[in-house]
């Protein structure tokens, strides 16, 4: 784990759109999960499969993960206990992710960020209690990101402006929260992997095949959905991340995004919003939403 | 009295697990406590032996979820008030309830699954409600989920399905919503002793709501819950309501009673005590639908025109491709769900079919049991022995003219009485599934062998109506079939929809046609002078 003496040589090595249905996690039928399954969504795996072998060629000391599962009103809350150890239980797809975690917290940089946060003028918490249970959005993407566990996390909550607000509000709050990030990363000296753990566009089927990785019930929920993500996806590759935070607005309402949840605004913030292509590893469905696997490596020397 | 009494109760875990920090939460920990010591009281004096709960804080997107876990033991930090302390849990959750209630919601045509899995995160309401209420599981309990695109619809039947349950278990339930008035919570932190409502908008419609709920009013709130939905910050959208009103009766025969109120965080906390009474103290304001089996909700139309593609392409046009609107709770306005209009987004598995179509315990019918009668014999009428006998002494047919008058023909099978695709509900009024397209084939079957008796045939029928018992749920399959049949005929034909027929068939067909003998071409030329 870096320490302050590494102050002015921090920086984001890497920041992925990852989103967390925990069907992929299923689907690999990892030791620490229960139930068991015989496959499915491979194409998104494969996504996942690439981000890992990134990471593998990567030097990183943190994960920072910022979730739609973990919900706050008041202010941004971070992880602020060094390690947690539990069960989560998806309360949605409970027959899905019974999943035994263990895994350490950076709690200095989430000390960094939520200090970072303040003098921005933002509400920053946090989470003390030790019986606290981790939530599902957080592992599941960094358990699909780098499920050795061997790198302390940091993750933040998802804040509700957009929901109690308006988009610009939540913007705001999201494009703020993700320059204190990286303000932090740097004056801290973290090489700081980030994940934002969101779903593209989010209506969804409202049942579910017997057999859930049944790969003949999977596909869009609408042509709809999937044009927008398209187009979104399109944006990244390039480079357009402006226009994509211009476009949020339509994309959260008209493909009921789960970019609502600030996710991957916060991951844009932190990045600087960037103008370089993004590589998409994958693209794909699960149970009708959309979720596209995406990286940006920013270029060394970029603010 | 299968419901003895109701309670809506707030599910933050301020009155729980800090009631001394503020006066506002202190004022409604002594309401939960109020409404524990009575229902302590209820098990003496009515052998209350169930709580079935229902919270706006365990949010579902497939459907409905029902608590079956018989020990469900953990301990639970909220998210969001974790400085608060954790709350340790072991309840006593009534297994076989659970069960019999997704049982019950599965009959009505609902998706809803009972889980037990050890760590289940039971939601921050739940568990507030159940320390409070129920602090050492004098009573077995279960609690629901909150499916967050669930319309007024499906959580009416959720409703009812619970119902179901406790009247077949003969049990004597209390039911627990647990739900906010508004649910605004505070974005910066406040004093506690300064708690407030997060809103004005919401504290006028706060104090509106329990002065309806205090005159037992409890179907008039479920009524107004989309007004208050629309103008306040309601928890979930009011659905609690809509649920606790079904589970109760859907009436207004309450004796009503606020234990208390106050702000906690923001939102609008009540504890309130609904009472079955003998007579209704308010007006009735109902003006929506009542609703028995769940087939889906159409208020998507209105959505319809409005959807866009990037770049604002109107994708309204492609009906059940384009539309995707719609969202995760929070997203204000109705949720609703577009699987009816998608036409089934999934063949249902053989699996799943067969678990949507069994009856709780074996009650399924599928024929008519209501009283036949022998035709009259009359003048020109004519009764077909491979039709099913009349309802009522009329005869199959009448000819007039060069007319042949049919009499209201349904599915039923003659001689045996059967109905093909399903009788639509039970002897003891339970609804079930059917199928539209064969009842709608074996009323053209018997409309054809009473043509065929009077010397006709279908090939020369000129009018028909057609009585449907749910329009929504069949026209299209009901429309499918009589394609088949009648494409090419030319008939002229008329469509309504009727609140019931006389047997339990979903629909029913009129026919006028021309007599065998009559020359068609003559007879629309007015020419025709008779056989
Ligand atoms: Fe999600």
């Amino acid at each position: 784990m870096g320490s302050t003496s590494d102050a002015g040589t921090g920086r984001i090595v890497a920041g992925f759109l990852a989103p967390h249905p925990p069907h992929l996690v299923y689907a690999e039928n990892p030791p620490q999960n229960e139930p068991r399954a015989t496959g499915g969504w491979e194409t998104l795996r494969a996504g996942y499969a690439a981000v890992r072998e990134r990471l593998a060629g990567l030097d990183f000391d943190v994960i920072v993960v910022h979730s739609p599962h973990w919900k706050t009103v008041t202010g941004h809350h971070l992880l602020g206990v060094p390690r947690f150890q539990g069960r989560s239980v998806d309360p949605i797809f409970p027959n899905l992710f019974r999943y035994d975690y263990n895994l350490k917290v950076d709690v200095e940089l989430a000390r960094a960020i939520a200090d970072q946060g303040r003098a921005a003028g933002l509400h920053m918490e946090l989470m003390e209690n030790p019986d606290f249970r981790v939530d599902y959005g957080t592992i599941t993407s960094c358990h699909l990101a780098h499920p050795d566990w061997d790198v302390p996390i940091v993750a933040i909550s998802s804040n509700r402006a957009y929901f109690y607000f308006s988009n610009e509000v939540g913007e705001a709050e999201m494009l703020g929260l993700g320059a204190a990030t990286r303000r932090a990363i740097e004056a801290t000296g973290r090489r700081a992997v980030l994940l934002a753990s969101n779903s593209l566009s989010h209506r969804h089927f409202t049942v579910e095949p017997a057999v859930p990785e049944d790969p003949s019930f999977e596909r869009p929920y609408s042509l709809n959905q999937y044009e927008w993500d398209m187009h979104v996806v399109d944006l990244m590759r390039r480079g357009r991340c402006r226009q994509l935070l211009d476009e949020m607005p339509d994309f959260i309402e008209q493909a009921t995004s789960e970019c609502k949840d600030g996710s991957l605004t916060w991951l844009l913030g932190a990045l600087g919003v960037p103008d370089y292509p993004a590589t998409v590893h994958a693209y794909g469905t699960v149970i009708g939403t959309g979720n596209a696997v995406v990286e940006w490596t920013p270029p060394v020397g970029s603010a | 009295m299968p419901v003895v009494a109701g309670y809506i109760v707030p599910g933050l875990p301020h009155p729980l697990l800090a009631p001394d920090r503020s006066p506002h939460w202190r004022a409604v920990r002594d309401g939960f406590d109020a409404a524990a010591a009575r229902i302590r009281q209820a098990m003496v004096d009515h052998g209350a032996d169930l709580l079935v709960l229902y919270s706006t804080q365990w949010v579902s997107v497939i459907g409905h979820q029902v608590q079956a876990d018989p020990d469900a033991a953990w301990t639970h930090v909220d998210p969001e008030f974790h400085q608060l302390g954790s709350m340790p849990y072991r309840f006593r959750i009534d297994a076989d309830y659970a069960q019999a209630y997704a049982a019950a919601a599965q009959a009505r045509g609902l998706s809803c699954r009972p889980v037990s899995y050890r760590g289940f995160p039971i939601d921050t309401g739940t568990i507030v409600a159940l320390q409070l209420l129920n602090a050492d599981n004098a009573l077995p309990a279960t609690t629901t989920s909150c499916n967050m695109y669930a319309d007024r619809g499906e959580t009416l039947v959720l409703g009812k399905a619970a119902r179901d349950a406790i009247d077949a278990g003969g049990r004597r339930a209390i039911a627990v919503a647990v739900t906010s008035l508004s649910a605004r919570k505070h974005v910066r932190p406040v004093d506690p002793a300064d708690d407030q409502l997060a809103s004005a908008k919401d504290a006028e419609w706060n104090d509106k709501l329990l002065e309806i709920l205090s005159e037992g009013r409890l179907e008039d709130v479920a009524q107004l819950a989309r007004t208050v939905a629309h103008q306040a910050h309601a928890d979930s959208q009011m659905r609690a309501f809509w649920w606790l009103s079904a589970v109760m009766g859907q009436h207004n025969r309450y004796r009503g009673e606020v234990l208390a109120y106050a702000p906690v965080w923001g939102t609008g906390a009540a504890v309130v005590e609904l009472v079955p009474a003998q007579v209704a103290q308010g007006q009735h304001e109902f003006d929506e639908d009542d609703v028995d089996r769940y087939h889906g909700d159409l208020e998507v139309l209105e959505s319809a025109g409005t959807q866009r593609g990037p770049g604002g392409a109107p994708m309204g046009a492609a009906l059940g491709r384009g539309l995707g609107r719609v969202g995760p709770g929070e997203i204000p306005g109705a949720a609703v769900s577009l699987d009816k209009l998608l036409d089934q987004p999934l063949p249902p598995r053989p699996a799943d079919l067969a678990g949507r179509m069994a009856a709780p315990a074996g009650t399924r019918a599928d024929r008519s049991t209501t009283p036949l009668h022998e035709p009259p014999v009359v003048a020109g009428g004519t009764n077909a022995a491979a039709a099913p006998k009349p309802v009522g002494p009329y005869p199959h047919a009448r000819r007039v003219g060069d007319l042949l008058f049919l009499s209201g023909v349904g599915p039923r099978q003659a001689g045996t009485d059967t109905i093909p695709g399903g009788a639509i509900r039970a002897p003891d009024g339970t609804p079930q599934d059917y199928d539209i397209e064969a009842q709608t084939r074996a009323c053209i079957d018997n409309i054809a062998a009473i043509l065929r008796a009077a010397g006709s045939d279908l090939s020369r029928v000129l009018d028909v109506t057609a009585f449907l018992v749910d329009m929504d749920r069949d026209f299209a399959g009901y429309n499918r079939v009589y394609g088949e049949f009648f494409a090419t005929v030319g008939a002229t034909r008329t469509t309504v929809a009727v609140a019931a027929l006389p047997t339990p068939i979903a629909v029913e067909l009129k026919v006028v046609a021309a007599a065998g003998d009559v020359d068609l071409a003559a007879l629309a030329d007015g020419k025709w002078t008779g056989a």
